[in-house]
């Protein structure tokens, strides 16, 4: 069986998926971005928001030998690829964690708790991992 | 309302899959229609058949089974979860070689393409999972 590739009607609407957990520790990470990479095919309005630990997917210089995981985090520099250019980190998560915008692996726009809550408002579906 | 579900989380671990059904259920008692039930991560698991809990425990599974019966609902189980966590249809198994397979009745495998044309065909998806 294959990925279904089809467009509904043609509706285009304003998906967002929230990364909420760490790359690894638990599949959350992995499997959301398998969402937004099968998405892409959809046409629909894509953005990504990166909050709490979901900060740390983003994060440079991953390496998982130790672990024995895949160290999947080149994806995310694919995803303009796919068309996928919104990717939005929450400002609070980055700071409680010592981390800022240099220590990301693709560009992405910082915001603040309101400023996501409003993106939030604004979406038609979100789908939080 | 035409609403869509995402089940995340595994059977009789986490509250979220008993929740997802008493949802479900629920909305099509009240005249709601479910465009679709989607079963993502741990969740895959809610559709093997092969589970037998103990007599005085809720099945789980197959309560699934005789809701999507009774309303026709569309239960799919994402294929790329599900062949990492060893739930199968036959052709699945036949395919990868197994001579088993244990997707419950009601369930089907398909792709993840699924869940979103479960978003943009819903008025509403609903999460449930941590």
């Amino acid at each position: 069986m294959s990925e279904e590739t089809m467009e509904p009607g043609g509706v285009r609407k304003k998906f967002m998926y929230v990364n909420r957990k760490a790359p690894y520790g638990t599949i959350y990470a992995l499997e959301s971005l398998e969402v937004a990479l099968i998405g892409a095919a959809f046409e629909q309005d894509v953005s990504l928001a990166f909050v709490d630990d979901g900060v740390y997917e983003l994060a440079k210089g991953q390496n998982t030998k130790g672990i024995e995981m895949k160290n999947f985090s080149p994806t995310y520099r694919a995803l303009e690829g796919y068309d996928i250019e919104k990717l939005y980190v929450a400002k609070e998560s980055l700071d409680t964690r010592g981390l800022t915008e240099a220590d990301l692996l693709v560009p992405v726009q910082v915001v603040s708790a309101p400023e996501l809550a409003k993106l939030m408002a604004e979406q038609d579906v979100i789908l939080s991992f | 309302m035409k609403f869509s579900i995402l089940v995340n989380e595994g059977p009789y671990t986490h509250q979220a899959a008993d929740t997802a059904y008493q949802f479900t259920k629920t909305a099509l008692e009240k005249g709601h229609e479910i465009f679709r039930v989607f079963f993502y991560h741990d969740g895959v698991h809610n559709g093997t058949r092969l589970t037998v809990p103990p007599q005085d425990e809720r099945n789980i599974v197959k309560r699934w089974s005789e809701l999507a019966e009774k309303y026709k609902l569309d239960m799919v189980v994402c294929i790329a979860a599900a062949q990492r966590r060893g739930v199968m249809d036959a052709s699945e198994s036949k395919r990868h070689g197994f001579n088993a397979d244990n997707i419950a009745p009601g369930f089907r495998i398909s792709g993840l393409g699924q869940l979103i044309e479960a978003g943009i065909q819903a008025d509403r998806i609903i999460t449930f999972g941590d």
